[in-house]
């Protein structure tokens, strides 16, 4: 099976159950996604498969043969970080910061369907990503930030 | 501040021998040099200053050595040091430095004496010196009570002060100049002729020299403390690259999981593993404590195999479901048993006035941080190194000791960011079965990772209470209250499980309710200890947590019944400065005109005055066709001097967001001896559509330096059940409140 994540191409033997989740980070070391339920009820593991964001613990190994996976490292860099990790860095969204890649990522794909997002589509689209630590306004602000930045 | 600073210290010279009453411990433990663990491996040609200031020739290391669960203390305690150290924070190294009782933490046992923290008072300032002495002579190198702050405030600065005058000493005697002809700036000091001579080329020379005590800087030439700051991780935690204790990889490591006994200590009769051994991936399984490890070569590969398992477990002795629980709260309360009553003032039995009698209750709660429970071991029989995110690192220490049957000097824990914590990561269950795990494969490093069930099952709970109010209302005011608060003992589980017995009554049981700065004529508060059960443990701001709700949900009852405004009344009741300072400032934030702002809405206030800290908040609420919905939390609070304005609105705004949302939804339900909820999907808490607007503001008009953690929940939850009795008519008087209303 062969899977592209972040650009590089993996050939890959597991077992087809195996979530993409932990495909990512046992297998290929990939640790931005993070565990948080393994049932789709926190968005900590979310990255984008093929272009749209997925729960990565939902995702089963053995569908995945062609496809691009993108995590939060794909994104940007600390030296060179994408507009929506800019904007989460100026809005210091993270507090302990483990839920923030999922909703970084949920973020994205926000953006990338409704570049310009009203509440309520930011309600719909970053629901199912919990925070434990409530940092939920700024989460708001740093979208708003970065659909400023990037319709300028 | 020089001022201050002479006069604390002298009443703590002075207290500590008069209160410590012939404990020469204390007395000595203080004169004595506390050991310096980073002397102890520091490479040839590396000096260190003091405990947390290290500067070799690879670079400058600052030690923040209190955890990071979040709330950041990493960056505030690096932004002290460098503040008078001239280094850029976020250029520098940090690390939490290893576990030692250098890095005591005075502030925490201090708060943990039954004097109110608005009292300064000669016997309150004294007893809580003395009890700096303790921390010291125990060695509590512990992260909890938003002490963070307070703690490292005078501690760090002047070792970033110490630090930077003696690096100007090795120069002055290495030019022959005046140290006061010589200045510093971002890591270098510089000469009279402007040469710039880098820290890390002086630390050689440094540490030939006898340390400098230098004075603090006036707070008016701070460049970064009191100004917005970027926090030092968050370009990391934005970007994917910060690292937890989940992300530990080490080569040839072991990948694991447990599954034990719903009932801590009940131990595992048998097991059946047959499939489960059976399956792709699987290195091991056997029998730990209370349960079975399976470790493998994958983290989910263990988790799929635990599942298989069949158990039949111990004895599960106690009440088996939370009818049973209730009945022994209950029973507590009618045995007439206290535990407490440091507040008993005119006669609430004989006060005259309309009587109200009132019960509330509150459930269990889980810390649930998102990261879930998991460590690293690896054990050899010389030493075993431990890497996990922890609140108390010494005491990790000795627990894997305990296990390991080493001495505690052969742990070495490096302690890592936590991906939250709200105090479970005072906890050290699965420190230690990642211990036993780790022993049963000398040197292959064992990580091991609890799945969300086994974290969600095997909770440290917040406690479950009960609050039996009563009180009385004359002439439109206020005359007297009566809160009898029953749960179990946090102090008496969550040390007992460390093996310390805990004497005395536990202030927690009325923290935040005993000590209200409300002048009411006739009041009395008692706790009632629950006999121990069900583990329970430090959850955000401890006793104050349901106090908060109990209290101001019972005097919102009586200034109702009463007929006066919520905030009219309670600023006539508040005897103390600051604490009315916040709820003036909370009303003016929300324009107050009443609980009724408009039809179908509803407005209702709250006010803790814990961890040193008065908090005043208001809540909005209106009523939608799908339900309730939050619209506006308008924050108020006293820290003192603001060191982080960023920061005071993230702690202060999520500290309320984790209170609403838990008043709202979550409990922690017990049915046949273990608890209900498996996953978030049955512990469900507040989701960005449910959010309210969000406004904090910190007051920065008394010379305190607190934390900012805890002290923005207690008020939350009675804000929230007074603005929805505002709306709706309807009192709550349980949480979660979502048994009672629908919210949006
Ligand atoms: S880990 Fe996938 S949604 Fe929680
Ligand atoms: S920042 Fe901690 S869970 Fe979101």
């Amino acid at each position: 099976m062969q899977v592209t994540v972040n650009g590089t191409s993996h050939q890959i033997e597991v077992e087809p159950d195996m979530p993409l989740l932990w495909l990512l980070r046992d297998e290929l070391g990939i640790l931005g996604p993070k565990y948080g339920c393994g049932i789709a009820a926190c968005g900590a593991c979310t990255v984008l498969l093929d272009g749209v964001a997925v729960r990565s613990c939902q995702v089963q190994a053995g569908d995945l043969d062609g496809a691009e996976v993108t995590t939060v490292e794909g994104l940007g860099t600390p030296e060179a970080p994408h507009p929506v990790q800019k904007a989460w860095i100026e809005e210091q969204v993270a507090q302990c910061g483990y839920c923030q890649s999922g909703q970084i990522m949920q973020a994205v794909d926000l953006l990338r369907t409704t570049p310009n997002p009203t509440d309520e589509d930011i309600d719909d689209a970053m629901s199912g990503n919990l925070c434990r630590c409530a940092s939920y306004p700024r989460i708001r602000a740093a979208i708003r930030r970065a659909a400023q930045a990037e319709g300028a | 501040m020089g001022k201050l600073r002479t006069i604390a210290r002298r009443t703590f010279l002075i207290g500590s021998a008069a209160i410590a009453g012939g404990v020469a411990f204390g007395v000595w433990a203080y004169r004595r040099d506390v050991e310096n663990p980073l002397l102890a491996d520091l490479p040839e040609g590396a000096a260190t200053l003091n405990p947390y200031v290290l500067i070799d020739a690879d670079g400058i290391t600052l030690i923040t050595p209190r955890a990071d669960v979040g709330q950041g203390a990493v960056s505030i305690q690096a932004h002290l040091l460098a503040e008078e150290l001239d280094v850029d924070p976020s250029v520098v190294r940090t690390s939490f430095g290893p576990a030692s009782s250098a890095y005591y933490n005075g502030k925490v046992s201090a708060e943990g004496f039954p004097l109110a923290a608005w009292d300064d008072g000669f016997v309150a300032r004294t007893g809580r010196a003395a009890s700096d002495v303790i921390g010291k002579f125990t060695g509590l190198h512990l992260t909890g009570g938003s002490t963070t702050v307070p703690d490292a405030y005078d501690k760090l600065r002047a070792a970033g002060a110490s630090a930077r005058e003696t690096l100007k000493e090795a120069v002055a005697q290495r030019l022959g100049v005046e140290r006061d002809a010589l200045s510093t700036e971002d890591g270098h000091v510089i000469a009279p002729d402007g040469t710039r001579l880098p820290y890390t080329e002086l630390a050689a020379d440094a540490a030939a020299l006898e340390p400098i005590e230098a004075p603090l800087r006036d707070p008016a030439q701070w460049r970064a403390l009191g100004k917005p700051m970027r926090r030092t991780d968050i370009v990391a935690k934005s970007t994917g690259t910060a690292r937890y204790g989940t992300d530990v990889t080490l080569p040839d490591m072991l990948h694991a999981t447990v599954v034990t006994n719903p009932v801590l200590g009940g131990g595992m009769a048998s097991m059946d593993v047959a499939e489960a051994e059976a399956m792709p991936g699987i290195v091991a399984i056997y029998a730990i404590t209370d349960g079975a490890a399976v470790v493998a070569d994958n983290t989910w590969r263990a988790i799929k195999a635990a599942q298989t398992i069949r158990f039949d477990w111990g004895p599960q002795d106690g009440p088996a479901d939370n009818d049973g629980l209730w009945a022994l709260h209950e029973a507590a309360l009618d045995s007439g048993d206290r535990d407490s009553r440091f507040t008993d003032e005119g006669d609430v039995d004989a006060a005259p006035g309309t009587r109200l009698d009132t019960e509330y209750r509150v459930p269990f709660l889980h810390h649930a941080p998102l990261e879930p429970a998991n460590a690293t071991v690896l054990y050899t029989p010389e030493r075993t190194q431990v890497w996990t995110a922890h609140q108390a690192p010494t005491f990790v220490a000795q627990q894997v000791a305990k296990v390991t049957g080493q001495d505690t000097e052969q742990v070495e824990v490096h302690n890592l960011q936590s991906g939250g914590s709200f105090g479970h990561r005072l906890e050290f269950l699965w420190v230690t079965q990642t211990a036993e795990i780790a022993m049963q494969h000398p040197g292959r490093p064992v990580r091991m990772t609890w799945s969300r069930e086994q974290d969600m099952t095997h909770p440290f709970l917040r406690p479950m209470a009960i609050a039996r109010g009563a009180g009385t209302t004359e002439g439109g005011q206020v005359r007297s209250l009566d809160l009898t608060i029953a749960a179990q003992s946090v102090a008496e589980s969550q040390v007992g499980r460390l093996g310390f017995p805990v004497m005395g009554p536990d202030v927690a049981i009325v923290a935040a309710a005993w000590d209200a700065p409300y002048a009411i004529p006739d009041r009395r508060v008692t706790g009632v200890r629950v006999p121990a059960t069900i583990p329970v443990s430090s959850w955000r701001s401890v006793g104050a947590s349901h106090n908060g709700f109990f209290f101001e949900t019972l005097l919102d009852e009586l200034i109702h019944q009463a007929g006066a405004d919520p905030v009219a009344e309670r600023l006539r009741l508040l005897h103390h400065a600051p604490s009315r300072g916040v709820l003036e400032a909370a009303a003016e934030m929300a324009s107050w005109d009443g609980p009724q702002p408009g039809p179908g809405r509803g407005r209702g206030v709250g006010f803790a005055f814990s961890f040193g800290v008065p908090c005043a908040q208001i809540v909005e609420v209106e009523q939608t066709d799908a339900g309730l919905r939050l619209t506006d939390v308008w924050i108020a609070a006293e820290v003192g001097r603001v060191l982080d304005p960023v920061n005071l609105d993230a702690q202060l705004s999520g500290g309320a967001l984790f209170g609403l949302s838990h008043a709202m939804f979550s409990e922690i339900t017990f049915a046949d001896h273990a608890p209900e909820q498996w996953n978030y999907d049955g512990y469900e808490g507040m989701r960005q559509w449910q959010v309210p607007r969000v406004q904090v503001r910190g007051l920065g008009t008394t010379g305190d330096i607190r934390g900012a953690g805890e002290p923005g929940l207690p008020p939350a939850a009675p804000a929230l059940g007074n603005a929805i009795f505002a709306a709706t008519g309807q009192r709550l008087r349980q949480m979660p409140f979502a048994r009672d209303v629908d919210f949006a």
